[in-house]
Formats: structure tokens, sequence, C-alpha cells
């Protein structure tokens, strides 16, 4: 006697979320009219952190790929974006998508050699790749060697002539590529490849008994991933409109704060690090920008996070509540 | 007559969500052997678990010495002086022969076996000291793990499975080596599938069927058929005595 | 003469970066641990070694008296406050904990001494060396830290296998259920793995105060070396992690000698070469 049964993947509330979540979207597209400046500017270096949160998590909550060298990419990106702009004069914003592609490029070949490396100890091969990287680009004199350079004002009033629309493209630039990211990993995840990427969660050796190739699945996560944050680190080098290897390598801004973001916020889960970047600068925010303590802060938080709640704010809520907003899990459903 | 050594009461354990044990009594006075048998997932080797803390219980379902141990840490279980001769073996594979029965002593209680006394329980292990624990035979690598669980003196030693994967012949030896090790008067909860060389060595028997005692007394008590009936949960007796 | 005396500069600083491994190799070995704060100790030894000489007036090397006691007191405080409860769990607590501290440390120190950079004065033992042919002098000091280094692994060696504690670090690294059953407590275990990693850092922190001058965020070049000797050197031998660091030494040293600013990036570019051609390193230990 055979049971009939559905496998669903919305529920109603995932439905309203997406409604919801549009007419934000709607909202936030029109944003440089109703916002000022400032706040614009504010709020693409918080679409910036929200792709950079939510790639890292698909890496580290997901693929079991923990990065402390995802600076390896901001940098590589944001130098990309220089050299297309003032060498090749490749207009900004699609020196951007370049520099996107260009940094999965490279990823191809490194993968393999960083994955020869354990757990933890890859973590640590991560930042050597960072620490490659740094070197590299302070010995070339170009592009400014050890003090960096800036970006010519020709090349920024090349976007467009009018300042007002220049700072809207450019803001429109960050919010794509951060609904790009929150995108491709939605997508990811509800696919076959994530159903695997669940499953190796899990269980490497489950998952590999099942015949799941996590050698490549790893591969498409860390190059896809590569290439999503050099297109953002290319967009945050254009607002910033100055590169050193520094910046660009910074291990504090673009993996401490990340990983800290994504901590608190939930680990594994797609909500997770949007709310911890909503969370990060709203604190950064009122608390005004103190640098040093704000990461003490943080730092000390997301241990306390790890050791006591380790599912992160939204993980904690998400498992009382048993509330997913977005849906990334099949659901079988028995008919009555 | 005084009270048993070991007392196990309503014993209930698992894992996580897997429930292993529903209920279990089961008393070993001093100085006796309770040979514990049963097929294979009938839950014997979580009751030894529980016992040495490496499955947790509630603190009054197992009582040792008149002292109510159960979900104790295990590192202090044993320091009250209860040794587990490990399924498998489990020898430290980084260790040595020697090594693996040096650290069995360490901290040991006071009593007979020594360095010395194992190996001339055991002799072949005097020959391979120095080697690497992992590199003897299943039969010497047996004969270690007894040993390791000697030199800390318990007075509650539980066997699990120590005929598994071995041949007859080995069987033969590793059993011929009990009666010395009885003979100190230590207490013994032996786990073991071969019914036969279990009776044969013990003063009491506990069958356990699907985590619960299905029979239990004395070797003599029971015919084989009812012995078979219990072990399998054909036709089972509840508290059959 | 210069090269070769640049290779010899080479081999001793080897000696340094196989102490920086030492630690992180030590404390990998008995529970599977890797410490990514292990750099910013390194640097907050050597503060602590500033702070102890300023108080006492002490030489820097007699400091370590103090320093090393007190590194190995915090060591274990450390393991058993924050550690413990993330091991065995899964991949990412330990990480990110151990991720965390480092942040703290490093952005600590900062606030407690500035980003001015630093260095312990030893002395006129930092400028004595020994003529050894014309034109190669070896400094004394080096070669005290080359001597340093190996005493202190061929120490490591012994504990590890010759005495009850490294039994006690072999078993719980090989089955820590069953060594619990040898009364053997976990957590103690694995405080004293992490004390003592904190009394080698802290020597190699005091070392790092003489050689060179020192700053909050020089933690994390440290791990890296540090980590490089390991890698290089093969997992699970401390005497392949001496090879491993002297190799990176002399690596730096060439890439030195052909460029400034390639020094320390020959020495990554090397690391990933061996990781390409001979993964498990150098020596590995065959297990």
């Amino acid at each position: 006697m055979a049971v009939s049964f559905a496998i669903q993947r919305s529920t109603r509330l995932s439905r309203v979320t997406a409604i919801v979540a549009l007419l934000l979207l709607a909202g936030l597209i029109a944003a440089p009219w109703w916002a000022g400046r400032a706040n614009v500017r504010l709020l693409g270096e918080v679409y910036s952190f929200v792709a950079l949160a939510t790639l890292w998590n698909l890496m580290a909550g997901y693929a079991g790929l923990v990065s402390v060298g995802q600076q390896a990419y901001v940098g590589f990106g944001g130098y990309m974006l220089f050299a297309l702009a003032m060498f090749l004069g490749v207009h900004p914003l699609a020196a951007i998508a370049i520099a996107g592609v260009a940094g999965a490029i490279i990823a191809l070949p490194i993968a393999p050699l960083l994955f020869r490396l354990q757990g933890a100890y890859f973590a640590i091969g991560t930042w050597v790749l960072a620490e490659v990287f740094r070197l590299s680009f302070a010995q070339v004199s170009s592009l400014g060697g050890g003090s960096g350079t800036s970006l010519p004002a020709a090349i920024v009033v090349g976007i467009a002539s009018d300042r007002a629309l220049r700072e809207a493209a450019i803001y429109w630039t960050a919010l794509t590529i951060a609904v790009a990211s929150i995108a491709f990993v939605v997508l990811l995840l509800r696919s076959r490849m994530g159903l695997a990427l669940t499953a190796l969660r899990d269980s490497e050796v489950a998952s590999e008994s099942l015949g799941i190739d996590i050698w490549r699945t790893k591969l498409v996560v860390y190059v896809a991933v590569a290439g999503f944050t050099s297109m953002t680190g290319a967009f945050i080098f254009l607002q910033k409109l100055r590169i050193s290897p520094d910046a660009a390598f910074s291990v504090n801004d673009w993996t401490a704060y990340v990983i800290f973001i994504a901590v608190i916020g939930g680990i594994g889960t797609i909500e997770g690090p949007i709310i911890g970047t909503v969370l990060f600068f709203l604190l950064r925010e009122t608390l005004a920008d103190l640098g040093t303590t704000y990461l003490i802060v943080l730092g000390a938080v997301a241990i306390l996070v790890m050791l006591r709640a380790p599912k992160g704010l939204w993980g904690y809520f998400a498992e009382r509540t048993g509330i997913t907003l977005v849906p990334v899990r099949r659901r079988v459903v028995f008919p009555e | 007559m005084s009270e048993p050594l070991l007392s196990i009461r309503g014993l209930k354990a698992g894992y996580g969500d897997f429930q292993a044990l529903f209920g279990i009594d089961l008393d070993v006075p001093a100085g006796e052997t309770l040979a514990l048998i049963g097929a294979n997932g009938a839950g014997k080797s979580t009751l030894l678990r529980t016992v040495t803390g490496l499955v947790p219980c509630r603190p009054e379902m197992v009582c040792f010495d008149g002292r109510a141990i159960g979900g104790m840490r295990p590192d202090r279980i044993a320091a009250l002086g209860i040794g587990l001769v490990p399924e498998g073996r489990r020898l430290f594979r980084s260790l040595s022969v020697e090594e693996n029965l040096v650290i069995g002593g360490e901290r040991a209680l006071a009593g007979p076996w020594s360095l010395e006394r194992v190996y001339s329980l055991f002799p072949i292990l005097r020959e391979k000291r120095r080697n690497p624990g992992m590199a003897l035979s299943g039969g010497q690598q047996q004969m270690v793990a007894i040993g390791r669980a000697l030199m800390a003196n318990p007075r509650l030693i539980l066997f699990d499975e120590i005929s598994l994967g071995l041949a007859p012949v080995v069987i033969r030896d590793i059993y011929a080596a009990l009666p010395p090790i009885l003979a100190t008067g230590v207490s013994v909860v032996l786990v073991e599938q071969d019914v036969t060389r279990a009776l044969s060595v013990a003063q009491r028997f506990a069958c356990i069927q699907e985590g619960r005692v299905s029979l239990a007394g004395k070797p003599g008590e029971h015919d084989r058929a009812a012995i078979t009936a219990a072990y399998f949960g054909t036709d089972v007796k509840p508290g059959a005595h | 003469m210069e090269w070769v005396n640049a290779i010899v500069q080479g081999i001793l600083i080897g000696g340094l970066y196989a102490l920086f491994a030492a630690g992180l190799s030590l404390i990998f070995g008995v529970m599977r641990l890797v410490n990514i704060a292990h750099g910013d100790m390194i640097v907050a030894a050597a503060y602590v070694a500033l702070v102890v000489v300023q108080a006492t007036g002490l030489h820097p090397l007699a400091s370590a008296f103090i320093v090393v006691p007190l590194m190995a007191a915090l060591g274990y405080a450390m393991q058993r406050l924050l550690l413990n409860p993330t091991i065995g769990k899964d991949l990412l607590s330990p990480l990110l904990v151990t991720f965390g501290i480092s942040v703290i440390l490093q952005n600590g120190l900062l606030v407690a001494f500035t980003a001015d950079s630093h260095r312990l004065a030893a002395g006129s033992i930092e400028t004595a060396n020994i003529q050894v042919a014309p034109g190669l002098a070896l400094g004394v000091l080096p070669l005290v830290m080359f001597a340093a280094s190996v005493l202190i692994i061929f120490g490591l060696e012994l504990i590890f296998y010759r005495t009850s504690l490294g039994r006690a670090f072999r078993a719980t690294s090989d089955d820590p259920e069953i060594a619990q059953l040898m009364k053997l407590d976990r957590n103690h275990v694995f405080g004293m793995a992490m004390a003592l990693s904190a009394a080698i850092v802290a020597i190699a922190g005091i070392f790092l105060a003489i050689r060179t001058n020192f700053d909050p965020s020089a933690g994390p070049a440290r791990l890296i070396f540090g980590f490089e000797a390991v890698i290089i050197g093969g997992l699970g031998n401390l005497w392949g992690t001496l090879a491993g660091g002297i190799v990176l030494g002399v690596a730096q040293a060439i890439g030195a000698q052909i460029s400034p600013g390639w020094q320390i990036l020959a020495g990554h570019l090397v690391f990933f070469l061996v990781l390409a051609v001979r993964p498990r390193g150098l020596f590995p230990r065959m297990d």
C-alpha cells in the first residue's frame, strides 16, 4: 500500500517573508531619494558586510571550510578594480564584475593546495595566502607599492557626470552585490549541491559513503565565494577611493568583524549573517566608532556566544520557535 | 551477610534519544563473579559503560560499596576501584606494551598486582614489553588490556567480551588466566556471548535481552532451553528465578 | 661569504621558529586543537617580560624565572575556562574561540601599551660574536637561542616519552575515553598541555623581545612562521619541526639577499611549494 506524500519547499511564513523582503528591497532601492548622502554611504557599507558575512557563513557553516583569510580576496578585488580602471580604462562598475571573475579564476589553482590542509590548519593556510597577496601587491610600484594609491578623480567622474547619479549608481551596485550574494547562497542551498552541503555539514564521513563528491563540492563553494568576495572587495575600495596593502588585506576589517558578525548572528543559517550585520552597525553607530575597544567587546561576545549559545542569536531563536524565514529545507507533507 | 559490592537498581540509560537499558536490577557480592550473557545489542556493553561512568545515569541507579556512583566522572569512578577491560581491547596506540601496563598502574590501590606479577601471568608480554601495543596479535593485545586493568588493583573488574574476534585456542589461553585472577578475591562482571564459557567461571549469571534482565540465577539452576529462550527473547518468563 | 653568512643566520633563526612551532605542535598533538592565539601569546609574553624587566631591573633572560611560571599558569587557566568546553564538539568552536582570544589579546595589548614598538636590551651579549672564519661571524646571542631551542625540543621529547605526564598526554590523545578509565582527568591533562605550551611560548617571547622590535600586532606573523615550520617539517615530529624551522629561516635569508621586500614572501612561497609537492611535510612521523 503506497503512502502518498508531497514535498513542500515554502511555508506560509516564508511566503510572507518573501513579500516583506520584496517591499523592503523596493524601499532600499529608492534610498538615494529618501536617505541623506551619509546614510546612503553607510548603507553601502552595510551591504558589503552583509555580503561578506553571508559568504563566509556559506563556507564555514555549510562546507566546513573555516577561513580566516578572506581578506585575500577582498584586497585582490580592490586591487583588480584599481588596476583595471587605471591601466585599462575599464568603467569602474564593469571592473567590479570583472574583478569578481578574476577572483574566482585565481581561486581555482589555489583551492587544491589549501585543501591539502585539514581543519584548523586550513584556516591558517588561508591566512598565509592573504599574507602572500599582501606582500606581493606591496611590491607592485605602479599600484603604489607599500603605501598604496588613490583612485584618480577622472575615473570616479567617469562613472556618471552627475554626482547624485554617481553615488546612486555606486549604491545600487552595492545593493546588487549583497542581494546577489544572498540569492546565490539561497539558490545553492536549495539545489542538489545544497543538499550535499547540508549532509556534509552533518557528517562528512556519511556523506562520502553516500557518494557525495566532497572535494568537488568544496571546490565549487570556495571558488564561487572567492569570486563574490572579490566583487565585494572591488566595491569597497571603489567607495573608499584609496587602497593600500595594509588596508586591502586587513585581518581586522575583513575577517575579524565578519566572523564575529556571523558568529553572533548565527552560523549555519541564512538569516544569521544579515541580522548580525544589522546589529553590528546599529551598535557601531550608537556607541560611536571605538575601533580597538569595539573589537575587544565584539570578540568577547563572540567567545561567549560560542561557549554558551553556539547557534548564535538567530540560531537560538529559530531553534526555540522553529521559525525559518528563508526556505531552504524540503519538508515531506502527508495529506490527511 | 554483607551488602553486595556492586548494586544496580532500576538502571535506565542510553545514548541521546536512544534508550538501551530499561530498568536493570543486578547484584555482585564481594569476591564473586557475575556472568552477563545476551545477544549483540542487548545492552551488556552499555551496562558496563554506565557502571564505569562513560554513560550517564541517575546517581542512585548504581551503588558501589554502598555509595551512589551513577553519573560520576569516569576518572573518579576508576579511582574508587572499578576497572574495565574494554570491548575491542582499546589499547593506547602511542604507548608500548609496558607503558600501557604502567599507565594502568598509576595511582593504583594497594593490592597483589604489579608489573612483575602481570608478566608472570602473561609471560609473552615480558618478551614484547617494548613493542607498540598495537603490533601484537589479538590475543596478546587482550592480555595487555587485562593486565592494564589489573595493574590498578581494582576491587571490581568488568570484562567486556574478552573472547571477541579471537581463535578458540587463544580464548582458551585467556580464560586459563582467569582462575589466578579470581583467586585474589576480586569481584568480577564478565560479559560474554559464549554462554558455556561464561557459565563455567561464574557463580551467578544474568541474561540481558533488549535492555532488560530476562533471566538470572546460578549456573546450575536453569536448563539449556530456558537460557536459550531468555537469550533470544522467545517465550520470556519475566521475573523467573 | 655574504651568502654563507646569510644562510647561517637563517639556520640560527630557524631554531627560534622551531620554538614558535613547538608549542603549537604540542597542543595539536595532545588535543587536536590549533591555537590561533599562539602568536599573540608569544607577543603577550614579550610584553610581560617587558613589564617584569622594567619593574625589577632583571636581565631579560633572567626574567624567565618569573615570566615562564606566570604564563604557564595563565595558559592553564585559559585552557580550563575557555578552551576545554569547546574541544571534541566540532571544528568551528575551538577555532573561533582561539581566534576571538587572538583579537582580544592583540587589541588589549594595543590599549595597554599603545602601538609603539619595544625591544628588550640584553646588554653586551647582543653584540658579542665568535669569529669562525674570515668574514663569517656567529652572533653569540643567536647561537644561545638556537642551543636553547634544541634543548627545549629535547626536553619536550623527554617529557613525552619518559614521564608519567607524557604518557598521560599520549594516552589522552590516543583515546580520551579510555584514558579517563586510567584515572586521568581530561580537563587537567589538557590544562597541563596548554601550560607547557605557554611555558615554551614565554621563552619564545623573551627571545623575540631581545632579538627584534615587537609591537601588539606582531602576533600573527609569529603564528604563521611557527605554522609554516610545522607544515614544512611534517606533522607529529618535533625534530622535523626544527628542520622545518631551519628550512624556513634559510628560505627567508635567501629571499632577503635577493631583495629586502622578498624576505618573508620567500618563506611563504617555499611553504606553498612544500605543500604542493610534499603535502605531508619533509619528515612526517609515520603513523
